[in-house]
């Protein structure tokens, strides 16, 4: 079992290099597997979402609900389903799968499995854009326009700050922690200047939570991931896979090893600040989900599309479990992410550091 | 050329001297003792002063000693328990730093980062969210327990030799970002407490009472006993643990007495003023700048200069949101983050 093989060293791909094949159909190449994988995920996503249609105030069982997708339902079901639940599963899904992306870029960029962009600051950035929205009163549009400026704006100012001819791993993560610490503190001030009421908004917005998304929340998001997705997909995912063998390995193939950390970066930021404008920083998705999609393809490199499909599972299966397990007490999703990450996060150090990785 | 010349010819004379602090006992004195004692005597006499009522430094003795003086309730009531509390959280948030930068001989140690500060707030909001503690004597105990338990995890992950800063780092973040969704979901679950944890989790000395400070007092004066203990010992260790033995030290012990004096001053640091970062961080590298890397000289430098630092944050925080004011912990945070980063940039390899 290993906790993280990001960065190391693969021999297969090497010695496919030395011999001439070309070295990419050994790292990307359709793996029966990852293909397995992915769709199991993708299938219990589902399932958790079909579940989460049915549970409510007006139940549903799973065929009635998905007669009433397939549109053979009633005039109060269609309404239920299409305009109250439907909107709020399709944000998890979609939240869930940018969130597993942005983590799994960033933990191939950083070269370290805890780079996450949770602990990089960029959601931080993105919470004080929404906060300060709070602040000032605007509504919920102008919540997840704040939400995603800030993060941008962060995600910006990282990048100028880590930059020192070329964006290197180790300096991104310093710098990150750093400006997570300066914006948790201005977050909590930021806290303290609203009145009750606004704080426990902006406290519920902070946690993460799906309760009442509509077809506003969740269309940007799907906009974006629709353009942002393939980008990443067919343009990036080969040369990540070769760049995580080392910079000068990959310049030796052609890769533009800069260019591609910029293109990465800044699709990986806007990734997470666009979920986080759709659903809130939702924790510990961005960090767990590429790690579990590695564990289960046993595939090293960056499992991009199959990290998305867990994360998607990931978030609807947390929030099905918010939304049933604690009776009529509902919680926000990001609490139940945020507990289990953390029994997951104490359980991988522990493992990290027996591996002597950490 | 000249330019060039010049620093060829000085080059050679200018031979760095390794110990300032013996090449020329005066200055170093000075650096050392009372450069700092005078930074720390001119905040105090700031924090006493400064506030919603401005008072000049004759007038804070006045009401210090004159029990018949008009600023006498203000001095005594409100501003000599918040600059005592300041003096004693500073203390042990800057001798913490320093005690666990040598511990882990990593340069980027600081309570705040490490997550220690966040594992007593985790423990406190637990108390006051899902408990119902309301008094500082209950939630004391409730921070040392979550500083012990967040000590031991993170000496556990970081103490390893092949622990860079930047690995330290990144698991303390993780851990930081765990306990702060841990202390935002006991926020949601209770409005009460969301009331008093928003402003208890950004770190600030204004809700200080005389109360809190007696109470504090003890548990931070057992901590800086210890940790100036442990200099000589700790010294040692930074030679590698063989060298140590062969020194007549030992290594396990020393480690957890370590660990002991950080939970005590972080523990009860963080239950009188909220967790507040980048100070156990920033002065003791400031420190190490005046005095080496002697922790005999270095923890108390470090004791003397981070209250300083701290009651100077508060004082910053006052005079720049008059009328209200910006909490301490927010206001270190923003001034050590670029120090953070400087840090980063200039020296930390990983």
């Amino acid at each position: 079992m290993r906790a993280g093989g990001v960065g190391e060293v693969r021999p297969v791909s090497v010695v496919r290099a030395a011999t001439g094949r070309p070295v990419v159909a050994g790292i990307v190449a359709v793996r029966p597997r990852a293909v397995a994988v992915g769709i199991g995920c993708l299938l219990l996503a589902l399932v958790f979402g079909v579940l989460t249609v049915g549970g409510g105030d007006y139940p549903m069982s799973p065929a009635d609900v998905l007669r009433t997708l397939a549109g053979g339902g009633g005039p109060a079901e269609d309404f239920v389903v299409r305009e109250l639940r439907l909107p709020r599963v399709v944000t998890a899904l979609v939240v869930g799968a940018a969130l597993a992306l942005a983590g799994a870029i960033f933990q191939s960029l950083v070269r370290n499995p805890l780079g996450s962009p949770d602990l990089l600051g960029f959601t931080q950035g993105a919470a004080t854009g929404a906060l300060l929205v709070v602040v000032a009163g605007g509504g919920s549009a102008a919540l997840a326009g704040g939400a995603v400026l800030g993060g941008v704006v962060t995600g910006v100012v990282i990048y100028l700050l880590a930059w020192r001819g070329g964006l290197h791993g180790h300096r991104l993560v310093l710098v990150g922690i750093g400006a997570t610490a300066v914006l948790t503190g201005v977050n909590g001030y930021l806290l303290t200047r609203g009145r009750l009421m606004e704080a426990a908004r902006a406290m519920l917005w902070l946690t993460g939570s799906l309760d009442g998304r509509g077809w506003e929340d969740a269309l940007p998001l799907l906009a974006a991931t629709a353009v942002l997705v393939p980008v990443v997909l067919l343009g990036c995912a080969r040369p990540l896979a070769i760049t995580e063998m080392g910079d000068d390995l990959a310049r030796g193939l052609g890769v533009r090893v800069q260019g591609l950390r910029l293109v990465l970066t800044a699709a990986a930021v806007l990734l997470a600040s666009l979920a986080a404008a759709a659903a809130g920083p939702v924790s510990f998705v961005a960090l767990t989900a590429p790690h579990l999609a590695r564990r289960m393809t046993r595939t090293p490199g960056p499992n991009l599309l199959t990290a998305a499909c867990v994360g998607a599972a990931l978030l609807t299966g947390a929030d099905l479990a918010a939304q049933r397990l604690f009776g009529d007490h509902q919680l926000p999703v990001g609490v139940v992410t945020g507990v289990l990450g953390g029994g997951y996060l104490v359980w991988l150090l522990a493992a990290q550091r027996k591996a002597g990785r950490i | 050329m000249v330019v060039t010349e010049s620093s060829q010819i000085s080059g050679p004379a200018r031979v760095p001297r390794k110990h300032p602090a013996r090449a020329r006992p005066v200055a170093a004195l000075l650096g050392t003792v009372v450069g700092p004692v005078l930074a720390l005597l001119a905040v105090l006499v700031l924090s006493l002063g400064l506030g919603a009522r401005p008072m000049s430094p004759a007038e804070v003795w006045q009401g210090l000693v004159d029990t018949g003086s008009g600023a006498y309730t203000v001095v005594h009531e409100m501003r000599l328990p918040r600059t005592l509390l300041g003096l004693l959280a500073g203390a042990a948030l800057g001798v913490a730093g320093g005690v666990m930068q040598a511990l882990t001989r990593n340069p980027l140690a600081d309570p705040g980062l490490l997550g220690i500060n966040a594992g007593a707030s985790a423990a406190v909001a637990t108390a006051a969210g899902l408990l119902g503690v309301a008094t500082f004597q209950g939630y004391v105990w409730f921070a040392l327990a979550g500083a012990a338990a967040v000590s031991v995890l993170v000496y556990g992950v970081g103490g390893g030799r092949a622990a860079t800063p930047a690995r330290l780092a990144l698991a303390g973040a993780a851990i930081n970002a765990a306990l702060y969704s841990y202390v935002n979901g006991t926020m949601l679950l209770d409005a009460a407490s969301l009331e008093t944890m928003r402003f208890w989790t950004v770190g600030s000395l204004a809700g200080a009472q005389s109360g809190t400070v007696a109470m504090v007092a003890p548990f931070v004066a057992a901590g800086l006993l210890l940790a100036l203990a442990l200099a000589r010992p700790l010294n040692a260790l930074a030679l590698g643990d063989d060298s140590a033995r062969s020194l007549g030290a030992r290594p396990a012990v020393i480690r957890t007495a370590a660990i002991v004096a950080v939970t005590l001053l972080c523990g009860a640091a963080t239950a009188a003023c909220g967790p507040i970062v980048f100070v156990g961080l920033m002065v003791p590298h400031l420190v190490k700048t005046l005095t080496g890397p002697d922790l005999r000289r270095l923890l108390p430098c470090c004791a003397v200069l981070a209250p300083a630092l701290l009651l100077g944050a508060d004082v910053l925080g006052r005079i720049v949101a008059r009328p209200g004011e910006l909490q301490a912990g927010i206001v270190t945070a923003v001034l050590g983050g670029p120090l953070f980063l400087y840090f980063v940039r200039r020296k930390v390899r990983a």
